[in-house]
């Protein structure tokens, strides 16, 4: 009687509708008891063609389609194409432009780890958060709305420059958000950072070592909490992101807890930025001169930023015609995720939501 | 010791319960109450697209240079024109916007050089076809009829 007691290994499918896969990812657990022996993931649900759909749109049209892959953090998206296709038709936007596009894009960064703070909080049973950051995440996307008409897909820069000069209340609407902003991220750590739940469901669970994040090429806060102050913002400045002043947070055990640590002081540092940005924007034109008709030269151009989710990079190769011969995105998600099996090989179930939520990735822009 | 206090006394989820707690005022409530309130959008807001008039005599202004066409992404508007014989102009003849397909990128309100096309504050586009999807120069002139809501 005793012995008849099932004991074989599990095939367990998660996703592509599980809420904690955060969009249509779909996981091939298997398991042994409440053990993950293996993972597999399959994507491709969201899949659009982008890249595709790059090669038969001219540059302009285009960036449009980028906000599209990452919507969380859509003026990430935009600012990496902008100076991608800046750098091969070369040209440089000019002071003002660079100033606000670096302020836009830490709102955005803002704004990405707010949803994502809010969402892992939910995925690992800390419901509250989750109404706190959307309440920022909400001024954060207002002030997108006042800026440039649309508050996910915002399509704010252009080629150049910008299209939009800022409206009158921007800096009232931008003081007051850095007024109340620290505030209420010291309101998410006494939520979060000594809550024994959370601590327990994160410390020491997904580990991932700065050798093995090299190995995956993973990017962003996920390789800064092994340790590695790596920052394209520091490593190769863009965007004049070399004259303002912050600190690259670090961590060191490289596990979920510590990514949850670096977002959380990345968000920090941002504000600084932002504030550092807005006291010394400088005045003159928001639009560099750009031909009507865009006809860049032959050749191929690699270019990338610190998204907030890691590094973010284009690839264009142009044929001298209107449209791009090819175009590649390097996304941090797509990349990051692939270390998922590393991490979370034998760890429990109930850790591979916790790891699939501090590794933040967006469907949207694995897929494309 | 002080770890073990706090431990006993329950004090790290004090701090998280007095978090909710404090913002139980009503002069913190940020729910929005669509429909029955309309949110204000922003002076931007990347809406509904309409073709201006010229408010003195009602004509149209869009002069039919077919800029926006091909500033669209994704080719989703068709302008037909007429070239007059007297004013050696090109006249307006149908202007379609398919909604169904835009995603208010606002390429053609920035190609548009006499600010006929503009994307406008209103975002309920919603309709029970495709083909009501599809604006016509009358529906884009005059807008969508706001819908009413009752109990």
């Amino acid at each position: 009687m005793t012995n008849h007691l099932e004991t074989s290994e599990m095939v367990l499918n998660m996703g592509p509708q599980h809420p904690s896969t955060h969009g249509v990812l779909r996981l091939i657990l298997k398991l042994d008891g409440e053990r993950v022996k293996s993972i597999e993931c399959v994507i491709g649900y969201l899949h659009r063609g982008v890249e595709k759909i790059g090669e038969n749109r001219t540059y302009a049209q285009f960036a449009p389609y980028v906000d599209r892959m990452d919507y969380v953090a859509a003026v990430s998206n935009g600012l990496g194409y902008c100076l991608a296709v800046e750098k091969l038709i070369g040209i440089e936007a000019p002071p003002r432009a660079q100033f606000v596009r670096v302020i836009f894009a830490e709102l955005n960064r803002i704004a990405s780890h707010l949803l994502w703070l809010g969402t892992s909080a939910l995925d690992l049973g800390a419901m509250t958060a989750l109404f706190y950051t959307m309440r920022e995440r909400e001024d954060v996307l207002k002030i997108f709305e006042n800026y440039c008409g649309a508050r996910l897909t915002t399509h704010a820069f252009r080629i150049g420059g910008l299209q939009y000069e800022l409206h009158d209340t921007f800096e009232a609407e931008l003081l007051a958000f850095c007024a109340s902003f620290p505030a209420r991220l010291d309101e998410y750590e006494r939520l979060l950072t000594q809550n024994p739940i959370w601590v327990d469901r994160l410390k020491g669970i997904g580990i991932l070592t700065a050798a093995d994040c090299k190995a995956y090429a993973v990017s962003g806060p996920v390789l800064r909490a092994a340790g590695l102050p790596w920052d394209l913002r520091k490593a190769q400045p863009y965007s004049s992101y070399d004259q303002f002043d912050f600190d690259i947070p670090t961590g060191q055990n490289a596990d979920s807890y510590d990514r949850y640590l670096v977002r959380i002081e990345e968000m920090r540092q941002s504000l600084r930025i932002i504030r550092q940005a807005l006291d010394r924007i400088p005045s003159g034109p928001i639009l560099a001169k750009v031909p009507k008709v865009l006809k860049p030269a032959p050749g191929e151009i690699y270019s990338s930023i610190e998204a907030p989710k890691g590094e973010l990079g284009y690839y264009i190769v142009s044929d001298g015609s209107l449209q791009p011969w090819r175009l590649r995105v390097r996304p941090p998600s797509f990349l990051n995720l692939a270390a998922l099996e590393k991490m979370a090989v034998g760890a429990l179930v109930a850790d591979v939501v916790a790891i699939i939520g501090t590794l933040d990735f967006v469907l949207g822009e694995v897929d494309r | 010791m002080v770890e073990t206090l706090r431990k006993i006394f329950l004090a790290d989820l004090l701090t998280g319960l007095w978090v909710t707690f404090k913002t139980q005022r009503t002069s913190n409530i940020v729910t929005e109450q669509y429909p029955l309130e309309r949110p204000r959008v922003g002076e931007r807001f990347r809406g509904a697209p309409r073709l201006n008039n010229n408010p003195e005599n009602g004509e149209t202004l869009c002069i039919g240079c077919d800029l926006c066409a091909k500033a669209c992404p994704e080719n989703l508007i068709v302008v037909g024109t007429e070239r007059n014989k007297e004013t050696r102009r090109l006249d307006l003849t149908y202007f379609t916007y398919d909604l169904s397909r835009c995603m208010f990128c606002g390429l053609c309100e920035d190609a548009c050089p006499v600010d006929a096309l503009e994307l406008t504050q209103d975002f309920e586009m919603a309709s029970y076809t495709r083909d009501g999807l599809i604006w016509d120069r009358q529906m884009l002139e005059e807008g969508p009829r706001p819908t009413p809501y009752t109990r």
